[in-house]
């Protein structure tokens, strides 16, 4: 390749195994996906031939609708619960510890280390019938019989998913905000902007590349999340990774798998484009 | 708008900050509670305490089973996605080259896809080229999610690095490789354990793709799952659970020491936060 300067020759040849193993492992499955989606299970053997037909099933079933929609919302509710705790706890790392940041940050990491199974079964516990919770408000006196509206609902699963997300929403909009360069708040105390207007016109448009960041950080996983639905979410939690399992295991229907997972996954970057341009619009720069 | 200013002062963000830890860390404080109480039904009030639910660990087979698949597949995992992210790292640091930018984006992306998809979209591809599920498309699977952990803590390795001293190497007389070695490779050697200690815990967590790639062996998280049906089990699996948290810990503040070593090394402030994101 003549055109190609030295420099560049040799950054792509340290990045061609890295390149190379995405292309493998990643790009030729999910191009595999695409392909089955389009395709149909006949019992035993795949039927190779073109057909729209599970895309047609996945979009009218009532079943895959509820189930795609019931994901949405509680994916949606869980991002925006997780960023909105995050913001005040990056906010004060940032703004407010002065020496001992990094301590901050690692003791946030570390429950995000335990295991994510036992992190959700643990919830379970809390939340139960018999629960951690229910047992001590009963002993207090506050409650005579145990609540039963929070466990094996949509409730209990976006509780769990807060919980599961918090470390990867605070860490983005703590870096985002430490980049904010003081001056500029000084400017503004000066110029006689009040505290609340100070941060509405200059820190929040600032840390926007970080809220961003970390609203498609927890947006993104929590739709397909197999684990939370499976252990808390009882029959009205259940989501779209289940019935993904679902139609790849038991149901032996993998094109129906495969046309539910690229449809959820058209739908979540359709609405993570959204969220991204409105962001670029909101923020990035002192208005 | 007078509260929303108040709420930003430091003393309510202070008590918000605690409370916001207490969420964080109930179910994990609840972990050794179980593990140590002497009861066969895990909920309050407590009985007792008793050691004997890590004494009955000993005594399952299957489990040792599984704790030898995670450590083939972590091992092997960390040393492979390691290796992979230091390439990956280097040319994305030092190097200017054309499509970078959509290279990198493309690597990184396992960090935001869901992992039922990357388990889905493997497992569809496995099936299809006729090969048999073993520890191997495991770790297949985890180097992929790996990696990009690997490329964000090496990058802030590579990128703290001074090129003179490269520079200086290559004068003197020292071939690339040999630069690598003697030079390039000691600087960045805290930033290399702090990417294989983290991509091991990763890997050993790990619970989506093991469950549909792994086949006849099983990894410890997928053992785990098997258990949670039972609850007179349940207890052993807490006290499992508590080992897996301390070996986790202790492996996340070696991984830290390492880090700030690095960064020390290499004259950056050792408060700095870069490389933890």
């Amino acid at each position: 390749m003549p055109s190609l300067s030295q420099e560049s020759r040799r950054g792509l040849t340290l990045i061609s195994p890295t390149l190379i193993y995405a292309l493998v492992m990643l790009a030729a499955p999910l191009a595999m996906v695409v392909m089955f989606s389009f395709w149909s299970q006949n019992y035993l053997d795949l039927d190779k031939t073109f057909t729209l037909a599970n895309y047609r099933e996945t979009w009218t079933q009532p079943i895959f609708q509820v189930l795609m929609w019931r994901s949405l919302r509680i994916s949606l509710v869980v991002t925006a619960a997780t960023v909105i705790l995050a913001f005040p706890i990056a906010y004060y790392l940032s703004f407010h510890v002065k020496s001992r940041k990094a301590l901050w940050l690692f003791l946030i990491t570390v429950p995000f280390w335990t295991s994510y199974l036992l992190r959700v079964f643990l919830w379970k516990v809390i939340l139960g019938y018999n629960g951690v919770l229910n047992s001590s408000l009963m002993e207090l006196g506050i409650i005579k019989a145990p609540l039963t509206f929070i466990l094996y609902n949509a409730n209990a699963v976006v509780l769990t998913l807060a919980h599961a997300w918090a470390p990867f929403a605070i860490l983005p909009i703590f870096v985002a905000l430490e980049k904010i360069d003081r001056a500029l708040l000084e400017a503004a105390e000066d110029l006689g902007d009040g505290p609340f207007r100070r941060f509405w016109r200059i820190t929040l448009p600032l840390a926007m590349p970080g809220v961003i960041a970390s609203t498609l950080i927890v947006l993104i996983p929590t739709v397909g999340d197999y684990i939370t639905p499976k252990l808390v979410g009882g029959t009205d939690g259940l989501m779209v990774a289940n019935m993904i399992q679902i139609q790849f295991g038991k149901a032996n229907n993998a094109p129906l798998g495969a046309a539910l997972a690229v449809s959820s996954m058209l739908v979540v970057a359709a609405i993570s484009l959204g969220i991204f341009l409105a962001g670029k619009k909101f923020g990035g720069k002192v208005k | 708008m007078r509260a929303i200013g108040r709420f930003l002062s430091a003393r309510w963000l202070a008590v918000y900050a605690v409370a916001y830890m207490i969420f964080l860390y109930a179910p994990v404080i609840l972990l050794p509670l179980f593990a140590f109480n002497d009861a066969t039904i895990v909920a309050f009030p407590l009985a007792g305490f008793t050691t004997k639910w890590f004494g009955l660990l000993w005594t399952i087979e299957a489990l040792h089973g599984a704790v030898r698949n995670s450590a083939i597949v972590a091992i092997s995992t960390a040393v492979i996605s390691t290796l992979l992210g230091a390439c990956a790292a280097r040319a994305a640091q030092s190097y200017r080259f054309p499509l970078k930018r959509g290279i990198v984006g493309f690597i990184m992306l396992p960090l935001v896809l869901p992992e039922i998809i990357v388990a889905v979209a493997l497992l569809v591809m496995l099936v299809q080229l006729g090969l048999s599920l073993s520890l191997w498309t495991v770790i297949a699977g985890h180097v992929l999610i790996c990696t990009p952990f690997s490329i964000a803590i090496l990058s802030s390795a590579f990128a703290g690095l001074d090129d003179s001293l490269e520079e200086a190497s290559f004068d003197l007389g020292e071939s690339r490789w040999g630069t690598f070695r003697r030079v390039t490779l000691p600087l960045i050697m805290p930033g290399v354990v702090s990417s294989l200690l983290i991509t091991f815990t990763i890997s050993l967590d790990e619970f989506i793709i093991a469950f549909f790639l792994t086949g006849t062996d099983v990894t410890l998280p997928v053992y785990i799952w098997s258990q949670l049906r039972f609850p007179t089990k349940l207890p052993s699996v807490m006290a499992l659970g508590t080992i897996l948290l301390a070996l986790s810990v202790c492996l996340l503040i070696v991984a830290e020491w390492f880090r700030r070593r690095a960064a020390r090394r290499q004259g950056l402030e050792s408060s700095s936060t870069r490389g933890l994101v």
